[in-house]
């Protein structure tokens, strides 16, 4: 009998193998569909309109929610649901010609009635949009006809159409907009499907969609916090892509290996050390500059982040054309650091705390930084901090002495201007210069005016510049459409598709 | 002469002189980052290598061992400190008392050591400090029960009757009689309990819940090891071998004890 049995299970075992291998042999005809990606954080929930997480719009943007205009993947602005449209003689009035046929993924038609209630919605007092200043410059929107749209600004803004796509400003359904956290309904490509909370957020292609159908027809956003487990999960193939991955110290590794692809391009990262302006010692400007002057970007760039990253002098990032070199008015210098300290009323130094959030850059950044400190004599004890801990304490409650932080959002240079911010920065000159760029649209005006911002930002020193966050992109070899950069966060997969 | 004895005590001693000859002297200073020497392998310079800001690990390894032993001494101390006392009226006394004091224990036993030992970090937030007593707090439950059994135990022989009939007080009767009994057990479990708070000083730190840096610590190593493995197995291998000879070290010291004070050996 026992042979009996093994001769059976062995029969079905090879027809198993052969059916298989009939059915790879298949797969190798049809291009493979499906993608699954990692991020290293969970979005809150994933309406793009109400909430500053990263996360919710690097898987909702493009994807599932789309805007009037759209930001390409080398960060110029795209027509998406407005088709074409026309800006008036004093660019005080733009009307938005919008695309036809388009319907939400519950079935809602879209027409201008959603566009004049998306925008009056961001804009209302009661609106908890993140990104209110996206809309600052509206004055009134007009339905024309169910695809013509007039916006009316209080004065021409530069930025205008830039702003339109943002994933602040996507358009939502009248009828949908309040269930969005939860169940986002959008006019995009894929459709959401579900949510495993604490693991993954699964996206179905749009049969329906009006563009051009991207290639995939399911895409599995995975969240992958640690690391460690990072590297596993790509080299085992459960994820074939990490659009971010955060362990650079793993990036040679992967470039050794045929089987995978990495890219490394450039974030709107800004990564900082960030002071409290309101807190003594760092009040006083001589400190901030010792500080600035004390610590080596090009130190903290090989330590923390393995030599990727780009050392920053101000708040700008590199690949800008408005962009100036300034990380030579504040060369490492610790004699100089030491001597302004001295100059301060410190000569023996002072003790402080870094609070620093759980990413590698963070954590590792911070103590590169607390030894450069701790050699011309500040001793800064670090306190780690999770995330949630971060946003409470330094960042709504302003209790910190010191931070290592990236900012993430694109052409976000007026966070200097805030005076609600978390810095406790205040300029009246800068706060004057924020607004008279985004009053310009000319663009040699704005270049010039953004120089000078920088400038003053190097001069005052309110924060300590390190570096440009860099994106790591993993994924794949045989898969192709991904962003090399992000002009803004966004995992757009309409064009992505797997080739052979 | 046992051997497990020797060797337990010659790597405990061992493992000690270390701690304390870092207070005086190391390679290189543990904290001093030198990023252009970062991840270079085990050297004539740099004789266990260095970790990925250049750090000497030896010398970190040496620095961490105070952290690890402090924290397991002071924990073991707060765990046989509070323990053995409790345990020890618990036994003398009986009835009600001794039934509070043991499901009390049975209360903290319910929690899974590390996971207090999280709680209550994650309540007081991260430091040696709260290292210390989260793992000192475990401690105290096992000692009393070690403490109580023994104690139980030598509280029904004659001799304790024949004192009790000369009119010794029961405090008098614990110190005099019960205690000297129940001493080897006590160092035993010392010993154990040691390795145990080593371990459990690593896992913490390994958790981020020990001594922030720049303090140099094993469990935050092995971490900090993890994302290098490919890279750097050095990293690894040399703060997870000092983990594990110290714990190998020490059990094997509980070991021998207990086969050398064992009177029906």
């Amino acid at each position: 009998m026992i042979f009996r049995t093994l001769g059976t299970s062995a029969r079905k075992y090879a027809l198993f193998a052969l059916t298989a291998l009939l059915l790879s042999a298949m797969n190798a005809f049809a291009a493979r569909s499906d993608l699954t990606l990692a991020m290293v954080l969970e979005p809150p929930h994933l309406d793009p309109t109400a909430g500053a997480a990263a996360a919710i719009d690097e898987i909702v943007y493009a994807n599932i929610f789309e805007g009037l205009t759209r930001i390409g993947p080398d960060g110029a602005v795209k027509p998406a649901l407005a088709a074409s449209w026309e800006v008036s003689a004093d660019e005080k009035t733009y009307v938005f010609h919008l695309q036809q046929g388009v319907r939400f993924h519950d079935g809602a038609a879209f027409d201008a009635d959603d566009v004049k209630f998306s925008l009056d919605r961001a804009r209302a007092p009661e609106s908890t949009n993140a990104q209110k200043g996206l809309f600052t410059a509206i004055d009134e929107v007009e339905v024309m006809d169910p695809s013509t749209v007039r916006v009316s600004l209080k004065y021409p803004s530069g930025d205008f159409l830039y702003n339109m796509g943002w994933g602040d400003a996507v358009i939502v359904g009248r009828t949908s907009a309040a269930g969005n956290k939860e169940k986002p309904i959008g006019t995009g490509p894929f459709k959401f499907q579900n949510w495993a909370k604490g693991s993954q957020i699964v996206l179905a292609g749009n049969p329906d969609y009006w563009g051009e159908k991207p290639a995939l027809d399911r895409a599995t956003f995975r969240f992958i916090p640690d690391p460690a487990a990072a590297t596993a999960a790509l080299l085992a193939g459960d994820v074939q892509a990490f659009p971010s991955f955060p362990a650079p110290e793993a990036v040679p590794q992967f470039q050794a290996d045929p089987r995978f692809e990495v890219v490394i391009g450039t974030t709107e990262g800004e990564t900082i050390l960030a002071e409290n302006n309101a807190r003594p010692p760092f009040d006083n400007p001589k400190v901030r500059e010792a500080i600035a002057h004390a610590i080596d970007r090009k130190a903290v760039i090989d330590g923390a982040m393995f030599g990727f990253g780009t050392p920053i002098g101000s708040f700008f990032p590199p690949h800008h054309p408005a962009y100036v070199d300034l990380t030579g008015e504040r060369k490492y210098d610790p004699e100089l650091a030491r001597k302004l300290l001295t100059e301060a009323g410190y000569p023996k130094g002072f003790r402080t705390t870094l609070k620093l959030p759980p990413p590698t850059y963070a954590r590792r950044g911070g103590e590169i930084v607390a030894a450069q400190l701790r050699a011309v004599g500040i001793e800064a004890d670090i306190i780690p901090v999770e995330w949630a801990q971060w946003l409470d304490q330094v960042f709504k409650g302003k209790d910190y002495d010191l931070t290592i932080v990236a900012h993430t959002e694109p052409n976000d240079l007026n966070i200097f201007a805030r005076d609600d911010y978390y810095f406790n920065y205040r300029n009246p000159a800068f706060k004057a210069l924020i607004a008279q760029i985004e009053a310009t649209s000319d663009d040699a005006k704005r270049k010039a005016l953004y120089q000078r911002a920088q400038g003053i930002l190097s001069d005052d020193a309110p924060v300590a510049f390190l570096l440009q966050f860099p994106k790591l992109g993993i994924w794949d070899a045989k898969l192709q459409g991904l962003w090399k950069n992000y002009p803004i966060q966004a995992n757009d997969l309409t064009a992505v598709k797997w080739t052979d | 002469m046992n051997r497990s004895l020797v060797v337990g005590l010659a790597i405990t001693l061992l493992v000690a002189a270390m701690a304390l000859l870092s207070f005086v002297w190391t390679p290189y200073d543990a904290t001093a980052i030198d990023i252009p020497a970062k991840l270079l392998g085990p050297t004539a310079a740099h004789w266990l290598g260095t970790d990925h800001f250049g750090r000497d690990i030896l010398s970190m390894i040496m620095v961490g061992s105070r952290n690890s032993i402090a924290v397991a001494l002071v924990a073991v101390g707060i765990g046989a400190g509070i323990g053995i006392p409790l345990g020890l009226l618990a036994a003398m006394r009986g009835g009600w008392l001794d039934e509070m004091l043991m499901r009390l224990q049975d209360l903290v036993f319910a929690f899974p050591a590390l996971i207090t030992a999280i709680m209550i970090t994650a309540i007081s937030g991260p430091g040696a400090f709260n290292a210390i007593v989260a793992i000192g707090i475990f401690n105290i439950p096992v000692f009393a029960r070690v403490a109580r059994g023994a104690a139980l135990s030598v509280w029904s022989r004659q001799f304790i009757l024949a004192a009790r009939a000369l009119g010794k007080s029961e405090s008098r009767i614990i110190t005099d009689h019960v205690l000297p009994n129940i001493t080897d057990l006590l160092t035993v479990q010392i010993t154990i309990q040691f390795a145990l708070g080593i371990l459990a000083e690593a896992g913490l730190s390994y958790l981020g819940l020990g001594a922030p840096p720049p303090d140099p610590s094993w469990g935050r190593m092995l971490f900090e090891a993890q994302t290098m493995i490919g890279l750097a197995p050095h990293m690894a291998l040399f703060p997870g071998l000092a983990i594990v000879v110290t714990v190998l070290g020490l059990n094997l010291l509980g070991d021998g004890l207990r086969d050398v004070l064992d009177p029906k050996r």
